[in-house]
This record gives C-alpha cells, sequence and structure tokens, in this order.
C-alpha cells in the first residue's frame, strides 16, 4: 500500500495525542495531576496539538477536503465515518477538561470527571482508527486480530512516554512512570514483534488462482492491461525492496523501542538532570521511531489486487 | 446510506466467458468510449500522449498463462467490477455517496458526495475502482445503467457497452437473483465461478472457465509440399550435386 505521508503523521500525531489525553484525564481522576496552570498549558497543549495537527493533516490526502463534514453521516456502517464523530466528541470532554485546568486551575471534581471522559473518547477514538485498518479484507497484514490492540497499545505507549517527559520537565517526575513508559515500550516491541512472525506465518490467503478462478497448476501474469502504472498500482501496488525492508525495521526497532528503553533505563539509575534529558529525548525518539513504523505499516501491507498483476503470493 | 439493502428486487451482471474471449480490448475501448459521455464521465486521462500515461477505466484485460498436468494455454481475462451482494467498498464509504441499488443490485458511487478519501478502493480486492485525478472523486463501472434502461435506444443496445461490443460473445448481461435467466442458466451450465469466494464479498458476476481439452479433435495433418525421400536418377543426381 502507498505510504501517504498524510496518513502517516495523521495516525502517528492522534495515537501519541489521543494517548497522553487519555492518561493526563486518569492521572486526574486518580488524583495526581497538580493543578498547576503552565503544566496544563504544555500538556493539554502538546496533547490537543498533536490531535488537531493529525486531523488537519488527514484531510490532505482527500480529493474534495471542503466535503469532509459529509463524512460524519454514515457512522452506522463505515469505521472511518465512526472515527471522525469520535474524534468530534472528544473534543466536547477535552475542552471542559482544559476549561477547568486552564482556566479555574483545579483538576478534581467535575474537572477530574471531565478528564476522565475525554480518557474514555479518546481511547474510543483511537480504536476506530484501528478498526479502520483491521477491517480491510483485501489487505492481509491488516486484517488480522494485531492490527486494533496495536493501535491501542502504541497510542498507550508513545502517550506514556510524553507524559513522562512533561512530567520530568517540570520537576514531577517520578520512578513509577518512568517504568510505566518502559514496560510500555517493551510490550510494543513485543506486540511488533509477534505481528510479524504472524505475517510471516499465516496461510490459507487469497492466490492469483481463487483471483482468477483458474483452478489449479500455475498461474502467471503474461501481459498486464496497461504499459505504465496506473492508480491501482500507484496505490495498493507499492513494493518495497526486500533489503530496505530490512533495514528500516532495525531502525524503527531502535528507533521506537530498543533506544526509548536504554534511555528509561538511563533514567531510573540517575535521577536529576540525566533523567530529565533522558525521558525527552526518549520521546522525540519514540515519535520518530513510531513515524518509520507506520510508514512500514503501509509500506509493507499488500493488497489482493496486486495478485492480478503478478504477485505470486 | 452506506448499509447494504436487505434484499435487492433484482442482481444484474455479467458472466464471462473465458473460454471465448480472445483479448482484443473491444470491450475496453467500448467501456472507455461510452463512459467517458455517461453517468460517470469524464473518464479522465492525464498525460496521454506523454511519456507516463495514466487514466481511469472501469474493464481492463489482463492476460494470464496456466499450467495444469493437461498442459499449458493463454487465458485472457477481463478484470470489472463484480457488483458483490456483500461490497465493503459500499460499507466502508464515509460519506455516503457509495451505494448499491436495492432495485438492480448495482453498485454506485454518487460523486457530488464523494470526498476521495479512497478508502473504497482500498476496501475492493478486485481493483474495480480507479479514482480521478482531475475530478478528485473515485469512479467505477456503472453497468451502463445509463444504457440498460435507456429508452432512447434500439431494445438489442440496452446492455452494457462491454457485452454489446464483444465480437465472440463472451460476455452476457443478465439477471442473477433469477435461477431461470439466461445467465443463470448459463453460468449454472458452466460451472460459472466467483472469484476469491473466501473474501466473502459474495460477487454477483461470474467467470466461465476455460472448456476441457478435448481428445476427440481429427488429426489435421498438411500433405508434404515435396517428396521427402531422396529421388533417384538423374534428377536425384542432380540434387545431390547442389545439396553438397
Amino acid at each position: 500500500m502507498h505510504p501517504a505521508l498524510s496518513v502517516i503523521f495523521f495516525t502517528t500525531a492522534t495515537g501519541a495525542g489521543y494517548g497522553l489525553l487519555a492518561l493526563l484525564g486518569v492521572y486526574a481522576a486518580f488524583g495526581l495531576l497538580p493543578s498547576d496552570l503552565a503544566l496544563g498549558l504544555v500538556s493539554l497543549g502538546i496533547a490537543l496539538g498533536l490531535i488537531s495537527a493529525g486531523l488537519f493533516a488527514s484531510s490532505g490526502h482527500l480529493g474534495h477536503p471542503e466535503r469532509a463534514w459529509r463524512a460524519f453521516s454514515q457512522w452506522r456502517s463505515s469505521w472511518l465515518s465512526r472515527e471522525g464523530v469520535a474524534a468530534v466528541i472528544t473534543y466536547v470532554p477535552a475542552g471542559l477538561f482544559a476549561l477547568g485546568w486552564i482556566l479555574f486551575g483545579q483538576t478534581g471534581g467535575w474537572v477530574a470527571g471531565a478528564g476522565l471522559l475525554a480518557a474514555l473518547c479518546a481511547a474510543i477514538t483511537v480504536a476506530m482508527t484501528g478498526m479502520i485498518y483491521a477491517s480491510l479484507k483485501p489487505v492481509a497484514e491488516w486484517h488480522t486480530p494485531f492490527t486494533l490492540p496495536a493501535y491501542l497499545i502504541y497510542a498507550a505507549m508513545t502517550g506514556l512516554t510524553l507524559l513522562n517527559a512533561i512530567l520530568q520537565g517540570f520537576g514531577l517526575g517520578g520512578r513509577t512512570l518512568v517504568g510505566l513508559a518502559a514496560l510500555a515500550t517493551i510490550c510494543g516491541w513485543g506486540w511488533k514483534r509477534a505481528t510479524w512472525r504472524h505475517d510471516r506465518d499465516r496461510s490459507g490467503l487469497p492466490t492469483v488462482n481463487s483471483a482468477t478462478g483458474l483452478v489449479g497448476g500455475t498461474v502467471h501474469s503474461i501481459q498486464w492491461p496497461h504499459t505504465e502504472r496506473n492508480y491501482l498500482l500507484k496505490e495498493m501496488g507499492f513494493r518495497i525492496a526486500r533489503k530496505h525492508s530490512g533495514r528500516l525495521r532495525r531502525i524503527m526497532q531502535a528507533l521506537a523501542f530498543g533506544i526509548p528503553t536504554l534511555l528509561f533505563a538511563c533514567a531510573l539509575l540517575a535521577p536529576g538532570w540525566v533523567a530529565i534529558l533522558a525521558s525527552i529525548s526518549a520521546a522525540l525518539i519514540q515519535f520518530a521511531g513510531m513515524l518509520v513504523e507506520r510508514w512500514l505499516f503501509f509500506a509493507e501491507a499488500t493488497h489482493t489486487v496486486t495478485l492480478y498483476y503478478g504477485r505470486e503470493s | 446510506m452506506t448499509c447494504l439493502p436487505a434484499k435487492t428486487e433484482k442482481q444484474l451482471g455479467l458472466a464471462i466467458d473465458l473460454d471465448t474471449c480472445v483479448g482484443c480490448q473491444a470491450c475496453v475501448t467500448s467501456c472507455k468510449e461510452w463512459n467517458t459521455g455517461g453517468h460517470m464521465a469524464p473518464l479522465s486521462d492525464t498525460n496521454p500522449y506523454g511519456a507516463d500515461p495514466d487514466g481511469v477505466w472501469f474493464n481492463r484485460v489482463h492476460t494470464y498463462e496456466h499450467t495444469t498436468a493437461a498442459g499449458g494455454r493463454t487465458v485472457h481475462f477481463p478484470r470489472s467490477c463484480l457488483h458483490c451482494a456483500e461490497p465493503d467498498c459500499v460499507t466502508v464509504c464515509p460519506t455516503g455517496a457509495s451505494f448499491k441499488r436495492s432495485s438492480d443490485g448495482i453498485v454506485l458511487v454518487d460523486e457530488d458526495k464523494c470526498i476521495g478519501c479512497k478508502l473504497c478502493s482500498w476496501a475492493c480486492p478486485y481493483g474495480a475502482r480507479e479514482f480521478d485525478t482531475e475530478v478528485r472523486v473515485m469512479k467505477k463501472c456503472t453497468l451502463c445503467v445509463d444504457r440498460i434502461y435507456n429508452e432512447n435506444l434500439p431494445e438489442e443496445d440496452r446492455v452494457p457497452a462491454c457485452v454489446a461490443a464483444c465480437p465472440t460473445g463472451a460476455r452476457h448481461f443478465g439477471d442473477f437473483s433469477d435461477p431461470n435467466s439466461s445467465i443463470s442458466r448459463l453460468s449454472a451450465e458452466r460451472g460459472g465461478v466467483e472469484l476469491m469466494p473466501e473474501l466473502g464479498y459474495r460477487p454477483s458476476n461470474r467467470y466461465l472457465p476455460p472448456r476441457e481439452r478435448t481428445q476427440n479433435a481429427a488429426t489435421v495433418s498438411a500433405r508434404p509440399l515435396e517428396a521427402v525421400t531422396a529421388e533417384g536418377g538423374f534428377l536425384g543426381w542432380v540434387d545431390r550435386i547442389l545439396s553438397r
């Protein structure tokens, strides 16, 4: 599948943004969130900034962005429509949460309630995003039980890493949060490797035989209907060279999981400015790693239409 | 609404005979010619005479070599919308632009509602939908909805353009919901197959597989143009001298 930059940035940024928003809400519900104005401005600014920038970027790949309002209408059948509705609804409790924290300087009571509601809405929105991909039967790498949890896990992981970086920056960090971020990162790494193992070992997928209805034997494409690449090949026929795939997978694992885990270990061992620096670096490096992860999520996904153009399996 | 109709009154579709298709591309060009002025018009072309031409087509013919124990054969394979009973391309549409008609089961796009998110083309396993980069909306086969009910056309022309154009009669049009329709009987008789049934889209169009090879055909051999055994006598001597 063609890795469109707008969609890669959209899913990565909103994942991290909703993850952070949800964790802030949960923190407020547990009474762990200090009602500090600067902290509120920075943390909610980053969360809502990432969400809004991502949503704005997602309209970048539309043919007719001016008709985007129509996308809220088909929530009965379409995961994309549900995602749009959920994203808009999330702004209501998130806005109240921000209002209470920043304007009224409180993070308890009704503000905590709004925070918890925002957390729930954020989780639902991320789940809708995951379902857009998980529901697509023609893309075997996406239509698996791994896709929906992956979106939730990576949102929680990047959200925790961001929250840890922000709280460390304000001198409010703690070893528990660093530990949680490290744990989420290791979970994310394990989930990614399990997904790859599942993709490698899968069987029973459509073949060129079932795609053409020609039973038995071998079916080789000897002539395309056209000489140049058409929409189908540009959009669904993206191929990534095997050697690049291997290298990018290693780069992605280092940036998204390996280096952040090491930095969290540093933060646990050496509190103070080392922990602050390590935590902020971990957030930035992991975000870059997740952009590579999302690029690979698209680039490595194969669509059944390529069977018609000679993909062997 | 992008929810699918519980039941369609009819299910129009095509039966495509892979035994008789000769890959002449007449259905492809005829489709383009009709539809670039029809319901989904235009079918834009970009850079048509340049180095990297591209454009929207509803019907494309692939060619495959199918090799089995019985030997190999060339199969021409026209690929277009199958007007599925359970088309995910419709249900994924966030705007209601994609829909399946309850009257005849045809899957269509309302161009005025399409936001061009392309998700429907991802959801189609068969590559039936193509994005028009000029008009910036998704386009697809309409089963020539503007021909088949068109009272301005003579009755025999009220079939999809691809069917009307086929010189070998490899394309058949009709109602699959009626088990006694000619297309249903043809499909049953020839063992018409669904493409990728394992994905559960329940496509309406059927592909009639190439017929079994017959062992009863006469052995055709032409008479040799000249004698293959060496001639004797004077001419034989001349032949031997000249052949040196």
